[in-house]
C-alpha cells in the first residue's frame, strides 16, 4: 500500500490543510483573549491552561500515537525547571540561553534514558517510567547545588531585564503560549509524517510494525526525547515565574496524572482531543478548587474520572464527536 | 565488619517481607499478565488497617493479620470486578489506567482523611542481642510470619485443587477454560489474593516502620524492583528477590545516606529489566 492512501498521511502540504489553520486561530485566541480589557485573572486561568495543553499535547506522543504509558512525563516539565532556575540563579544566565540550555539538555537526556528504558515493552516500560519519577525525585532532594529537599530561589530583582514585574508576567504569558502553539505543530507534524505513522504502527502492533521495517526501539526514543523538549522549556518558564522550586512541586506525581487524565478525557492520540481535554481539564479543576465539598479530593476526582473514561468511554470525547459527525474525522486530527 | 553483617542480616529480615508484598504483585501477573498498580494503594491500606484494629479498636498488632488477609482479600476481588473484568485482553495501557486510577481514588482518600503525616503503631517486642548488635523483635516476627504466609501460598497452589486450577490458568487461559474450569472465578481469586499478600505485607511493614499514607509508591517500587530480580510472574523467585533487595539496602546504607536507596533500587531495576529480562532468580517454571 503506497502511504499516500493512508488517511492523513503525505496528502497535502501541511500549511494547506485546515487544522494548521485552526491552531494558529487557537494562538490568536489566547494571545488576544486576555489583551482586551488587560484582564490579568483570565490570563493567569489561560496560562494554566497553555501548561496543561503543553504537557498533553507533549504526553499524547508517547501515550496516543506510540502507544506507551508515560507516568512521568512530569519529570521533563520539573527538571526544565530546576535547569533554568538554577542557571539563572547561581551561573547569572539570561532567560532565553538558560530555557534553551533547559530544553536541549533534558532532550539529551530523554534520548540516552529512552534508548535504554525503551528496549523494555510495554507494561515493563510503564514501570520504569514511574521509577524515573521516584528516581530523579529523590535525587534532586538529595542533590546539594540545586537546594536539596530546600529548593532554589529566585530573587525579586529577576524580572528587571524583563521590564519589571508586571510586563514580565506578560511576556512569560506569551512565551507559554508560543511553547504552546509550538507544542500543538509539533504534534501535527510527527501525526501527518511518516515517522508518526512508523509511532502509530507500534502502538497498534509493535512486532507486526518491526516486520514491516519501522526501526521501533530508535523511533520510540526520538519519539520519547521530541516529547521531553517543550515540556522542560514550559517548567523553566513557569518556575521562573514563580521564582522558586522545590522538588515536590517540581515532580508532582498529581501533574503527571492530570496529563493522562486530560489526553484520555480528549481523546488518545488525537491533537484536538489533547487540547480540548486540557482546557476543559483546567476549568474542572479551576471549579474544584474553590468548591468547598471537592477541594480536599482532587486526586479522588480525576482518579474517578480518569477510570470511567478508560471503563466506558476509551475514545475520549474526541471518538465521540468522530462516531457522531464522521466528516470531522477529515478536519480536527 | 560485624555492623555489616548485622546490618545485612537485618536487610534478610526486612527484605523477606518486601518478597511478600511482591509475592502479591508476581501472582497477578502470572495469572493474567495485569501489572496492578493498585499494589501500593494495598499496602497502604494494610498499614492503615493496622493502625485503625489497634488504636480505635484496640486488637492486638498481630491479631489483627487474620482481620486483615481477609478483608484485603474481598476488597481485591471487588476491585476485580469494578476496574479489571471489563478489560482482560484489552490493551494493557487501558488496564494500566484503570488499576493506576483506583490507586488514585484510594491515595486521595486517604490524603484528605490522614493528611500526609508521619504515623506510627507501636509494636513492643524483646528483641535479640547479638554481641553488641540488637535485632528489632518486630522485624524477627514479621520474617518468621511471612515466611509462614509464604508456605501456606505455596501449599495452596501445589496441594489444592484450586490451586491446580490458579496454575492451570495461569498456564492457558483458554486449555483451562476448556477443561471446565471456571476462569473468570479464578481470575478474581487470584486478584484478590494477590491484594491480600500486598495489604498483609503493609501490615507487617507497619509493625516495622513509620509510614505515611504516600509511602506506597515507595514500597510498590520496591515490589517491582523484587518481581523484576526474581522473574515476572514467578512467586517463588519474588521471595528469593524480596530477601536480595533487604541485602542490597542493608549494605547500601552503610555506604550512603538512606535517601539515596530509592536511587539505587529504580537502577537496580531499570538495569535488572535490560540485562535479565526474565529475572535473575528466574526458576524454571512447572
Amino acid at each position: 500500500m503506497r502511504t499516500d492512501k493512508i488517511a492523513g498521511v503525505g496528502r497535502a502540504p501541511i500549511f494547506r490543510r485546515p487544522f494548521f489553520w485552526i491552531i494558529a486561530l487557537v494562538i490568536v485566541a489566547f494571545v488576544a483573549a486576555p489583551l482586551v480589557g488587560n484582564d490579568v485573572e483570565l490570563r493567569e486561568s489561560l496560562l494554566l491552561a497553555a501548561v496543561y495543553i503543553t504537557l498533553a499535547s507533549n504526553l499524547n506522543i508517547m501515550l496516543g500515537f506510540a502507544g506507551y504509558v508515560n507516568f512521568g512525563s512530569i519529570v521533563f516539565f520539573g527538571l526544565g525547571g530546576y535547569i533554568c532556575v538554577y542557571l539563572i540563579s547561581a551561573q547569572g544566565w539570561p532567560l532565553a540561553a538558560a530555557e534553551l540550555a533547559a530544553g536541549v539538555v533534558v532532550s539529551l537526556l530523554a534520548l540516552v534514558i529512552g534508548l535504554g528504558i525503551l528496549r523494555l515493552r510495554g507494561a515493563f516500560f510503564a514501570l520504569a517510567t514511574i521509577g524515573i519519577n521516584e528516581g530523579v525525585q529523590a535525587f534532586v532532594s538529595n542533590f546539594e547545588p540545586w537546594g536539596g529537599a530546600a529548593g532554589l530561589y529566585l530573587p525579586t530583582t529577576i524580572f528587571a531585564p524583563l521590564g519589571g514585574p508586571m510586563r514580565a508576567l506578560w511576556i512569560i504569558y506569551f512565551l507559554l503560549v508560543a511553547v504552546m502553539g509550538a507544542s500543538l505543530y509539533l504534534s501535527f507534524a510527527i501525526k501527518i509524517s511518516k515517522f508518526g505513522l512508523g509511532l502509530m504502527a507500534i502502538g497498534q502492533n509493535e512486532d507486526a510494525a518491526v516486520v514491516l521495517g519501522v526501526p521501533a526501539p530508535l523511533y520510540k526514543a526520538i519519539a520519547y526525547s521530541l516529547s521531553a523538549f517543550l515540556p522542560s522549556i514550559a517548567g523553566g518558564l513557569y518556575f521562573f515565574k514563580s521564582a522558586f522550586i522545590q522538588p515536590s512541586d517540581a515532580f508532582d506525581l498529581g501533574l503527571s496524572t492530570e496529563a493522562m487524565v486530560v489526553v484520555m478525557l480528549g481523546g488518545r492520540g488525537t491533537i484536538t482531543g489533547a487540547a480540548i481535554g486540557a482546557y476543559l481539564y483546567e476549568e474542572l479543576r479551576g471549579w474544584l478548587l474553590t468548591s468547598q465539598t471537592f477541594s480536599n479530593f482532587q486526586l479522588v476526582v480525576s482518579g474517578v474520572l480518569l477510570l470511567i473514561i478508560v471503563l466506558f468511554v476509551p475514545g475520549g470525547l474526541i471518538g465521540w464527536i468522530y462516531s457522531r459527525w464522521p466528516w470531522t474525522k477529515a478536519i480536527l486530527e | 565488619m560485624l555492623g555489616i553483617i548485622a546490618s545485612v542480616m537485618d536487610g534478610v529480615l526486612i527484605g523477606s517481607v518486601y518478597g511478600l508484598a511482591a509475592m502479591g504483585l508476581t501472582l497477578i501477573w502470572g495469572v493474567m499478565n495485569v501489572v496492578n498498580l493498585t499494589h501500593g494503594a494495598a499496602i497502604v491500606a494494610g498499614m492503615f488497617a493496622l493502625y485503625l484494629l489497634t488504636s480505635a479498636v484496640g486488637v492486638p498488632p498481630y491479631a489483627t493479620l487474620p482481620i486483615i488477609l481477609v478483608g484485603s482479600f474481598l476488597v481485591g476481588v471487588v476491585l476485580y470486578w469494578i476496574a479489571v473484568h471489563r478489560l482482560i485482553g484489552r490493551p494493557h495501557l487501558m488496564i494500566l489506567l484503570s488499576t493506576f486510577s483506583v490507586n488514585l481514588v484510594v491515595i486521595g482518600l486517604g490524603t484528605a482523611v490522614w493528611g500526609t503525616g508521619l504515623f506510627n503503631v507501636p509494636v513492643s517486642l524483646p528483641g535479640v542481642t547479638w554481641h553488641r548488635y540488637t535485632f528489632s523483635g518486630t522485624h524477627i516476627v514479621a520474617a518468621v510470619l511471612t515466611a509462614l504466609i509464604a508456605g501456606s501460598l505455596y501449599l495452596f497452589l501445589y496441594h489444592t485443587r484450586v490451586g491446580k486450577a490458579v496454575r492451570a490458568v495461569a498456564n492457558n487461559r483458554e486449555a483451562a477454560e476448556l477443561s471446565g474450569i471456571p476462569t473468570t472465578r479464578v481470575l478474581s481469586l487470584s486478584f484478590g489474593l494477590g491484594v491480600a499478600l500486598a495489604g498483609v505485607a503493609g501490615t507487617l511493614i507497619a509493625t516495622m516502620f513509620p509510614f505515611t499514607v504516600l509511602a506506597g509508591d515507595a514500597y510498590q517500587l520496591k515490589s517491582f524492583v523484587v518481581t523484576a530480580l526474581g522473574g515476572l510472574g514467578n512467586p517463588a523467585g519474588a521471595r528469593a528477590g524480596g530477601v536480595a533487595l533487604g541485602l542490597i539496602e542493608g549494605l547500601a546504607t552503610q555506604f550512603m545516606p538512606v535517601s539515596w536507596t530509592l536511587v539505587i533500587e529504580f537502577v537496580l531495576f531499570v538495569a535488572v529489566l535490560i540485562i535479565f529480562p526474565r529475572g535473575v532468580f528466574a526458576f524454571r517454571r512447572t
